[in-house]
This record gives structure tokens, sequence and C-alpha cells, in this order.
């Protein structure tokens, strides 16, 4: 046999016999699991069988010795129909172990020790005479087992034959052998796959210069076939294209047995479920996640499952349950690791961060939980007790952290004390292949993944100007009961606004990024398509509105709007604001409805806060306005009152500075001890409301908005009303002292 | 070992890259436009399924456009980030170079052109300005702040 075909050959085998030995893995999962059908003991026999004949005409004598060990046991087991007890399944994993140690070998040319082979194929052979003569063999030697069994030739004088004849010829032919191994796919190398689709690409702008010279030609006959050339040069590319996508699933096939391993190595029983395993992802992005997955599995294992002692006393099943989940959303491949364990401690993370000098013990408290657990992703974090061969070395979470972010992923993690943890991989689409929705802007052409697009929505433009209310200057949008902030995409992305002629319509795009939503308007909604994502240059990544480019059916590029990153550019996700302008207004107001004072701020927009905070409402004559440094005073009960002119701080247009009657409306608001005069155009009314501020706020001095009698009212945030404004507050006389 | 360079002229100054860094030249007008890009990016243009970031080397350089420019070439040259093109006036030979002779750019330069710059060849025909392509590419921070 020439070298290099011989080559050829083992590295065929070493492939087939991975997938063979990956399969016999499951089976055997099954098996021990009791859900084995009849079909199961067969497929795994098949695959040593298989494993045995090649190795066995390639010389390959060391593997072909144990995998036949392995087959006169198995053979056994499928004649009798009899599930094996556990203690030949435990042999069975590790028989599989040597065979996968050893058909690794045979890649890297390394050597494994023979000792542990042989070991192994005497547990085989002794497990083999129990079970058909119901007692273990007398010796263990190789001439005193080949002198045992009469009955079984095949096992004996396994150790020197050459080429061992099977005594119980196989019921399976070599050529139903083969269809196990490939029915399912063919082998090809990645960068052929590149070099075609590149190649494709090619084609696509041939045939797009081919149409446009036929359509000049005028020639029925060119013209048909050119169209034919159309229909299949895409149906080409997207063949092609989708050759790259795998389904995530692949890089969890080893899990179960992972699993399995580790509930028995640290006496944690565990079980697994593994759903959107065909959500499918490029294969690079593929490769890139799987050593950090189960790094993840591993932890949850080790860390985040209790022992079943404390989870006997935490009234929790015994056994751990740990969900895989991989789906879309929001325009990304989210694959998520849920178990039901004990969490992570707020309190040890932070003390642990603060040992190692992350953070600050100041801030310690003020940190979001968020923030907190994403501290595990830290070099060098450990916070476990005791460090097991598994984990807790400190050397993993930021390896993960690092290799997610090196495909420009993330990681985020979600913790509830005593009940789970969640650790979510989002993994961007680029590379993988996306139904995107192209629009319209400034006459160029955006891809939007469909998967964070919750709603379209067209207005006309009358309606648009009904439709769309502005807060200070930014519009919003009444989806049902909800306020949504829009963004013009053209602002966004800095281009002139498109010149509507009579008659146009605007779009909204109704989209989600990380659970907050709002709209994007665009000039025109073009189509849907399949996408592939490229990534960007280096030199481009820092533009936080584009996920990646795509190259559309005519040849062209174009770019894809990144969701998430237009929210947070825009301040639609700045959570820390969010959370103290929530919490000035009122640690409850979200769900509590209160008594609100309504006031007017001209130019038809309505303010709100909360009566509680009022102490009297005032009209003032303008003359009694004296200047107090830069700002405008009155003199009031006694002591100074600061004015604060809500519209001027807030930015709007303000109303006529000498009111009718030469009077201002004020409304006297008492704070911590201090008062403010908050100058408005009209008291409206006292009603009560509801609060549910809308979440998405980013403007000083309003906690949020809602809607109050038909009308989109801002609440004010008056704390921060008045360190914008700049106004000093009075206190009384005796502060004098301090200075 | 003489290197080889390709050489490429903005105005009548000649620049230069490694040949074995060029992939090719391309006659491309139309880019897709990448608004909130820095100044230099042209834009983007599609290689045969790869995705190429298209720079204006003028701009880049710190030259003012040339209005008379009626025919640009794109230079598309491999970095180890990727592929990117530069757009340049004319394209010029490709000449040997003795990279002992390369010199430092000289001081009075400027620092953002020199920053630029791997070196100085000093050739019968004139100075040969060698591109640094790592450099040119990183266009840093310069991308226009949030509107927000």
């Amino acid at each position: 046999m020439q070298d290099d075909l011989q080559q050829e050959l083992i590295r065929e085998l070493i492939v087939e016999s991975r997938e063979g030995l990956d399969q016999f893995d499951q089976d055997l999962l099954a098996i021990e699991n009791q859900q084995n059908d009849e079909e199961t003991l067969h497929r795994i026999f098949r695959a040593i069988h298989t494993l045995k004949g090649s190795s066995g005409c390639l010389g390959l004598k060391q593997i072909e010795r144990l995998a036949h060990a392995g087959e006169n046991l198995l053979s056994v087991l499928r004649d009798r129909l009899t599930p094996p007890d556990s203690a030949t399944v435990a042999a069975l994993f590790r028989f599989c172990d040597a065979l996968r140690r050893m058909v690794a070998d045979l890649e890297t040319g390394a050597v494994s020790a023979t000792a542990d082979h042989a070991a192994i194929i005497a547990d085989l052979n002794a497990l083999h005479s129990v079970l058909l003569h119901g007692t273990p063999p007398e010796i263990h030697t190789e001439d005193g087992s080949s002198g045992l069994f009469e009955d079984e030739p095949g096992s004996s004088g396994f150790f020197l034959e050459p080429a061992p004849k099977p005594a119980q010829a196989p019921p399976e032919t070599a050529t139903s052998d083969g269809p196990v191994a490939i029915e399912a796919a063919i082998r090809v190398g990645v960068t052929q796959l590149d070099q075609l689709m590149d190649l494709v690409g090619e084609l696509v702008l041939t045939r797009n210069q081919i149409i446009q010279h036929a359509a000049t030609l005028r020639d029925p006959a060119i013209l048909q076939s050119s169209q034919r050339l159309n229909t299949i040069t895409s149906k080409l590319q997207e063949s092609v294209m989708k050759t790259r996508m795998q389904p995530v699933g692949q890089a969890w096939s080893k899990f179960p047995r992972l699993v399995r391993d580790l509930s028995h190595e640290l006496k944690k029983p565990v079980s697994l479920v593994m759903e959107g395993g065909d959500t499918e992802i490029d294969r690079t992005l593929l490769e890139a996640i799987k050593d950090p997955l189960t790094h993840i599995l591993r932890n949850s294992i080790d860390h985040g499952i209790e022992s079943t002692e404390r989870r006997r006393a935490a009234h929790k099943p015994e056994a751990g349950h740990i969900r895989l989940r991989a789906f879309h959303d929001g325009g990304q491949v989210v694959i998520q690791l849920s178990d039901d364990g004990g969490g992570i401690d707020r309190e040890r993370v932070l003390a642990k961060a603060i040992e190692r000098g992350l953070i600050e013990s100041a801030n310690a408290d003020r940190l979001a939980d968020r923030d907190v657990f994403a501290l595990i992703f830290a070099p060098g974090f450990s916070t476990a007790e005791a460090i097991t061969t598994v984990s807790g070395r400190g050397v993993g979470m930021d390896v993960v952290k690092k290799n997610v972010e090196k495909i420009g992923g993330k990681v985020e993690v979600e913790s509830v004390r005593g009940r789970s943890t969640t650790v979510r991989l989002k993994i961007p689409l680029t590379l993988a292949i996306i139904p995107a929705l192209l629009v319209l802007t400034g006459g160029k052409r955006y891809a939007i993944a469909q998967a964070s697009l919750l709603e379209l929505v067209r207005l006309e433009q009358e309606q648009a100007a009904a439709r769309i209310e502005f807060i200070r200057g930014c519009p919003v949008y009444r989806r049902r009961s909800q306020l949504l902030p829009l963004l013009y995409l053209h602002e966004q992305l800095g281009i002139a606004p498109p010149q509507l002629q009579p008659g146009d319509a605007i779009f909204l795009l109704i989209v989600e990024a990380e659970g907050c939503q709002f709209g994007v308007v665009v000039d025109a909604i073009l189509d849907t398509e399949e996408i592939v994502v490229k990534p960007l240059g280096e030199e481009l990544k820092a533009i936080p509105v584009y996920a990646g480019a795509t190259i559309m059916g005519d040849g062209r590029v174009a770019l894809i709007l990144d969701v998430v990153g237009m929210a947070r550019r825009a301040g639609l996700l700045q959570e820390s604001r969010l959370q103290s302008a929530a919490a000035a207004l009122d640690p409850a107001a979200a769900t509590v409805a209160q008594e609100i004072l309504l006031m007017s701020l001209g130019a038809n927009r309505q303010a709100a806060v909360p009566l509680a905070d009022v102490y009297r409402l005032e009209e003032i004559s303008a003359e009694r306005i004296e200047m107090a440094g830069n700002s405008e005073v009155v003199q009031y009960r006694s002591g100074i009152l600061p004015l604060i002119s809500v519209a001027a701080a807030l930015g709007l247009p303000v109303p006529d500075s000498s009111p009718a009657g030469g009077k201002i409306r004020v409304v006297v608001y008492s704070h911590q001890g201090a008062q403010y005069g908050l100058v408005v155009e009209r008291i409206l009314d006292i009603v009560r409301a509801d609060a549910p501020v809308s979440r998405c706020t980013n403007r000083p001095g309003i906690a949020g908005s809602s809607v109050v009698g038909n009308r989109v009212t801002d609440f004010l945030d008056v704390p921060a009303l008045v360190s914008v404004s700049g106004v000093v507050s009075y206190h009384s006389a005796e502060n004098w002292g301090l200075f | 070992m003489n290197q080889q360079i390709c050489t490429f002229f903005l105005d009548d100054q000649m620049y230069g890259l490694r040949v074995l860094q060029i992939q090719e030249v391309l006659r491309v007008q139309e880019f897709t436009e990448v608004p909130l890009a820095p100044p230099a990016v042209l834009g983007l243009l599609n290689l045969r399924g790869s995705i190429v970031t298209a720079l204006d080397l003028r701009q880049r350089l710190g030259l003012p456009p040339n209005p008379h420019l009626e025919a640009p070439l794109n230079v598309v040259a491999q970095t180890a980030k990727g592929l990117v093109s530069l757009r340049v006036d004319r394209i010029g030979e490709v000449v040997e170079i003795n990279p002992e002779e390369t010199e430092t750019p000289p001081g009075t330069l400027g620092e953002s052109l020199r920053n630029l710059l791997a070196g100085v060849v000093p050739l019968p025909t004139g100075l040969l300005l060698l591109i640094d392509l790592e450099r040119t590419m990183e266009l840093g921070s310069s991308n226009p702040k949030s509107g927000a």
C-alpha cells in the first residue's frame, strides 16, 4: 500500500471513528438511563465492529485488539438482548475512552501506555466470561484465556493474531455498516467552502452585468437564459452560504457524557436538558464557543448545583437540573445555561472583589446585581471554598469571557440566591445567516435583524403629525398604552433628512433592545432577505450602530444596524441613570397610584409633580422678582424662594416672560427642608394617576413620562431639575454660622 | 536582500508598499457609504465576498482633495487585520530597494504624516515614502461623538 494512500485512509479512520465513538457514548448513556431501544445495542456493536475492521486493514494492531475485546462483549450483550449492568457500562465507557485516546494518538503520533489497554481488555474479557459462563475466567493471561473459551474462538489469541476473524460473523455486512457512518454528510475543507463562497460572489456580480446587457439586447432568447441564470445564481449563492452553517447542538454532543462523568465524580445527581440544538450558527463561531460552554457547564455542576444534603435541606429535588438552551434573539444567537443550584452569593463575590482590589468597598453597596455578578469574570477570581479537580482555581471564567468577546459576543450572568444561576452567551450574528429586513434611509439600504423587530408601522404624513408627540424635543410614539421613544435613523446616522413629498408615508420599526422598546423611523421598507453577516474591519468596529455588513444580491454592500448599539448610543439604555430617575420620583411610583399636580409648561407640554411634595401654589407679582447671584428669587414668608423656570430648565421654549396681569404662577415645592418655586405657565389639575414611568428616559430633570388625561405628561425629577438649573437652596439663617 | 516596492502617487509625491502586501489594484468608483465613520473612510466594497474598508489615502495623510483627479485607483492591501483599500491618484512602477537604505522620516514632516510612514528611501528619481499600513488603518477614536 502506498504511503500517502495509507495516511489518507488513516485520516479517514480518525474522523470516522470519532463520530462512531461519540455515537457510542450517547448510546451507552441511553442504555444506562434505560432509554435504549433494540437498535441501540446493534448500533454500538456496529460502531466497534467497523472500527475493528478498519484498524485491522490498516495494520493498527493496538486499536484492533482493544476493539476486538469490546466487540466480543458487545456481541454477547446484543445477542442476549439483556441490558448490561452498571459495572459493564462503566467498563464500556472506559473502553470507549481508551479507544478515543488511541485514535487521538494516531493523529499526534504519541504512544499511550499499553498497560492500561491490557487492563481494560482483561476487564472486558472478565465481563464477557461472566456473561457466558456466569464465572470470571480463572486466569487472565493470554495463554490461559485462549484455552478457556472453546466456544468462542474469536476471543482466543487476540493478542497475537494479525487479523482476527471474529467467530461470530456479524449479521451486518460491510455495506450495511458503511452508510451508518457517512449517510448524513460528507466532509469538505473549510478553505474550500470559503473559496466556493468567493466564487459565488464573483458569479453574482457577473450575473448582474449580464442581466443589464441582456436588457439592452432585446433578444428574447438571451433574456430568457439570463433570467434563468439569475434564478440559479441566487439559489446557488443561498446554498453555498448555508453550507457554512451548523447546528449549535454539535458543540453540545459531548455534554451528556460530561455531565454524567462529573455527576458521578462529585456525587451529585444532575440532569441535563438541551433545547434548541438545531439553532444554526457559523462553524467558526461554533468552534469558538465550544470551550467556553464546556467550562460554564463544569462550573455549574461543581459550584452551582449544591450537594445532595444541602439540596435536601433546601427542600429542592435531590437531582440538580441544568437546562441548556439556544435561540435567536434580538438579532443574536443566545446560548444560555441555567441551573437550579444555590445561586451566586452577592456578599461573597463583593468580599472577594474587595479583597482582590477589584472594587472599592465604599462602592460595593451601590453596585447593581448584574455588575456584581460580572465580577466573577475578572481574571483570577474564584469564590469556591475548595479547589476541586473540576474547577475553582479561578482560571476559566475570565477565559470564557475573553473567548466569547473575541468573536464579538457577550457573557451575562443572572442569579437568584438559593434558586438558580443563568449564564447567557450572546453570540453576534457575525457570520451567521439571519433573516433581515431591508430599509431605506437617505437613499441607502440598511439591514436590520428581524429578530429584534416587534412591529412595523406605516404612518401617512398627516397621521404622523398627530401620532408622534414630543417631550422636550424628543419624539415619542403611542403604541397602544405604551410610550415609545423614537429615533430617526437619518439623525442617528448623521445624514440629511428625507425630502418628503405630499402623500409620502413614514415607517416606524418598533424594535426591542435589551428589554427597552423603541421606534426607529425610516424612509421606506424594502424587503426581507436572508443575509450573511460579515464583520466590519477593525477601523469601523468602534462605531456602535453597526453590527456588521452584508453583501446584497446585486453584489453591493449594505450595513447592518445594531439595535442595541443604537439604543445605547442614543442614551436609551443607560441603566444607572434610569434607576436613579425612577428612584427619585418615588420608589413605588412605578406601580402605586398617587396624587399628582398637573401643570402646563406652555407649547402644549404637560408636566407633573407628586402632590405630596407641593407646599403651596402661589401667584406672585412679577415685580417682586429679585436677583440673587445669577438666579431669580422672591422673598417668600420671611425667607428667600429661588425660582426655577421649569420650561427653561428642561430646555423648552419659555412662555412669555411678561404674563398678563404681571403675575407668575409658582408651585412651591418642598424637598428635604429646602423650598423651590417652580415657575409654570398654568396649574391644570390635581389627579390621581398611576405613574407607569416610561422606562427609556435619559433627560435630566424628567423621571419618566406617561399618558395622563390623554396627554403625554413628563414626571419631573425636581432634585435633578434643581441641579440642572444651577439654583442654590436657601436654608434658614442659622446655616450662615457654618461659614 | 532587496525588497520589491509597489509605488503610487499622490500629486507628484511617490509612496510605496511592499509588493507582497498588495493583493490587487482596482478601479472602483462606488462604495457603500458608512455614516458616522471617520472622514478618511470612503466606504465599503465587496471584493469577491470579502468586505473591504476603502480609505482615501489623501485624506488619511492630510492632503487636500485633488479635484482634477479623473480615475483614481484603489490599492487593496493585506494586513494582519484583514484587507484594506487605499485610494491613490495613480500607480507607479515596481522598484527594488535595499531596506538598509531606508531612513527614518525627517522630523520636520509633521507628526501626523510621520506616524504613518515606515521610512523614506532616497531613489535617483526622488524620495520614496514607505507607508506603514497597520498605522494607516488605525483610524483611532476620530469617529464623531454620540449625538444624544
